[in-house]
């Protein structure tokens, strides 16, 4: 029977299937960080249990590490914050006596746990992936099984090397045709959650499809499943190609030799058939997809960088009406504007959504031999990981950065969700890479702008939301 | 975990769509290394007028008097009333260990992000979805009657309002169970050891690669 990419995934990874519909599915790989797993480990050690496969195991420091130099140069031990300290300082401990490799803060490995795994080929095509972290869905663009689990799961998979699931339904997103200039995977995400909803994908496997996500790099692919989660889905997929393969080769974890040959045969199976039936279809237009922007508060509240903001008459009920007001109040802004007419006070260019080399290269592209705005008081440009940091230096896009009055960081989440010091003031607006605009995500009484590097760039130079793809083409005219 | 199989109590409104785990239990919080210590800081923002930090004293904090679970007439509410999408975002289980910590047994709403219902059934807080037209009747009962509350058997999976009505509602049978027994899902998984390293030994024939040691 033809399978879709799921279901292949499922069945390769199934120990149990239970009369209740539960079932058994074992994890290949179990990445950890600080926030979620001190009171897994702890759990352990007051049941008395220990690791299953230790292997199967990498951690890594992310969430709430401070991210100026001056304050990571003299280790964990130095850092200002006790609070945080202490659970830096945890998951070190926790990974001593459980016998769990973790790339220490200052290694040049370390970075946001989404962006590490893959650069080091922790995460491969074809693994079962969990993390105690709703964006694991990032890593389906290797053609895996990748989702976020909580607490209470990151000790069962530490304990068992398994996972309590139930298997989900299966949802093609189809992106046809091939997106424009300045359009990016983050547009794709963004248009995808303003067509279906934050719930719309919940319960479902989304796997991306057409010619547009094919011609799409692997960080690109991931920017794209790392916000399926926005979605409502617990993972986004993408099927394996020469692009995945091209971009696995070599990396410090992949296989050599042999095994790559023989994981390649597997890893090219790793498609869904012609003819496999998908519980939901949708497909979009990807020419039509233009440059896009949140305006509200829930990553569904979202318009092209052309549009407005909407009207409470044109809401279909009383609750979206609510909503609306709800939003624009919290957001500042007014029904009807247009989103041109937004003007950000921070820029934030990171997370594990948008915080890669070739994320890192759009902004600079755009920002090189231009200022940031007068009215943008603070730019923060934070690399997903070390290697991304030394990558780009080695091109020089700290120094287009820097020239444009934006701070060059340590890699970290950051600004994503405020851990750390680096956050919002209340009532600052900001446009952000990264992937939540809730309320208070980037700092209490914090406004959140979701675009794509290139967009917030843009904003950047522009003290206000502009079309980056006008910006190019003009760019691009001059030039002519 | 703490068994689920009765409760009867009353009845707190939580009236917004896609109320999501970061407005449940705000990032400064999840600095914690211990599990349990979230309830006081549950809906931080809404809950309070200033910006709360781990250590402060929250008893000594501004509440904001418009935000419902602070009226007399919720005080020890162990139900919540909710809207779509209740526990969207993130996966920081801090969240069902706040609704928890608060003194929270179930949330009803008409649909529940994925992540934090399964987090919630771990922590002994029951999500009971019933559909949109049943929650806008107990939203518009809990608001016309003050001590509004509501019993739910979980044996039976039944809810009884207080004017007799019953409503049945669904949940899975292998949560349920583990609800109803307070039992350990570990516990439970690894009775099933055999089973695991069976097909690990087949896992590891037909990808040998994944079982390579990670040696940095
Ligand atoms: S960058 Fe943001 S979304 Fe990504 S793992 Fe860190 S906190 Fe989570």
């Amino acid at each position: 029977m033809a399978k879709t990419l799921y279901d292949k995934l499922w069945d390769a990874h199934l120990v149990e299937q239970r009369e209740d519909g539960t079932a058994l599915i074992y994890i290949d790989r179990h990445l950890l960080h600080e926030v979620t797993s001190p009171q897994a480990f702890e759990g352990l050690s007051l049941a008395n249990r220990g690791v299953w496969r230790r292997s199967a195991n990498l951690a890594v420091p992310d969430h709430n590490v401070s991210t100026l130099k001056s304050e990571r140069d003299a280790g964990l031990s130095a850092l200002p914050d006790p609070v945080s300290r202490l659970q830096l300082q945890t998951l070190d401990d926790n990974c001593d006596v459980f016998d769990v490799v973790e790339i220490p803060l200052n290694d040049e490995r370390q970075g946001i746990v989404h962006v590490m795994g893959p650069e080091q080929g922790a995460v491969l095509p074809g693994m079962t992936i969990v993390c105690g972290d709703s964006h694991t869905s990032t890593h389906g663009a290797a053609g895996a099984l990748a989702h976020g689990i909580g607490t209470s799961e990151v000790e069962h998979v530490l304990a068992t090397q398994c996972l309590i699931q139930r298997k989900m339904q299966n949802f093609q997103v189809e992106v046809s045709g091939q997106l424009g200039l300045g359009v990016t995977a983050k547009d794709i995400a963004l248009a995808v959650i303003g067509e279906i909803g934050t719930a719309g994908g919940t319960g479902y496997a989304l796997e991306f499809t057409g010619s547009a996500i094919e011609s799409l790099t692997m960080e690109g692919r991931m920017t794209l499943c790392n916000m399926a989660i926005e979605a409502g889905a617990r993972c986004g997929l993408v099927a394996v190609d020469d692009v995945t393969l091209d971009y696995f080769r070599g990396k410090p974890f992949a296989p050599k030799g042999a095994q790559w040959d023989a994981a390649e045969l597997w890893w090219r199976t790793l498609h869904s058939d012609d003819g496999a039936v998908f519980d939901r279809n949708i497909v979009i237009d990807g020419d039509s997809i233009e440059p896009h922007v949140t305006w509200g508060t829930s990553p569904e509240m979202v318009a092209s960088v052309q549009g407005h903001v909407p009207r409470l008459a044109d809401m279909p009920d009383e609750t979206a009406r609510i909503g609306l007001s709800r939003a624009l109040d919290y957001m500042g802004l007014e029904e009807g504007m247009a989103i041109s007419d937004i003007q950000p006070d921070v820029v934030f260019i990171g997370s594990c959504t948008n915080s890669r080399i070739e994320d890192l290269r759009s902004a600079a592209a755009i920002l090189d031999g231009h200022r940031i705005a007068p009215n943008i008081r603070k730019a923060l440009v934070v690399p997903g990981s070390g290697l991304v940091k030394a990558q780009a230096e080695a091109e020089g896009l700290d120094r287009i950065f820097l020239e444009a009055g934006m701070e060059w960081r340590e890699p970290g989440c950051s600004m994503c969700l405020a851990m750390n010091a680096d956050r919002l003031m209340p009532g600052e607006r900001c446009a952000s890479t990264s992937n939540r605009n809730f309320e208070g995500r980037q700092g209490s009484g914090g406004r959140t702008h979701l675009v794509s590097p290139a967009m917030a760039a843009a904003a950047a130079v522009a003290g206000r939301f502009v079309s980056v793809s006008d910006v190019m083409k003009e760019a691009g005219g001059a030039d002519r | 975990m703490k068994p689920f199989t009765q409760h009867d109590g009353l009845v707190a409104p939580m009236d917004r769509a896609n109320v999501d785990t970061d407005l449940m239990i705000p990032k400064q919080f999840l600095k914690s290394i211990k599990r349990s210590g979230f309830g006081p800081n549950l809906f931080d923002e809404l809950r309070y007028l200033d910006e709360g930090e781990p250590d402060t004293d929250n008893s000594q904090r501004p509440l904001n008097p418009e935000f419902a679970l602070n009226s007399a007439r919720y005080t020890g509410a162990s139900i919540l009333l909710a809207r779509e999408n209740f526990g969207c975002g993130s996966s920081r289980e801090h969240a069902a260990w706040a609704m928890e910590d608060y003194g929270f047994r179930a949330v009803i709403a008409p649909s529940f992000a994925d992540i934090f219902c399964s987090n919630a059934l771990k922590n002994g807080l029951l999500p009971i979805v019933l559909s949109a037209a049943q929650v806008e009747a107990l939203f518009a009962a809990l608001y016309a009657e003050e001590g509004f509350r509501l019993s739910i058997d979980l044996q039976a999976c039944i809810i009884t309002l207080p004017n007799g009505e019953q409503w049945p509602f669904e949940v899975d049978a292998f949560r349920r169970d583990c609800l109803l027994s307070g039992l350990d899902d570990i516990g439970i998984t690894l009775e099933r050891s055999e089973a695991i390293r069976t097909f690990e030994r087949r896992h590891q024939q037909r990808f040998p690669w994944l079982f390579e040691d990670i040696v940095l």
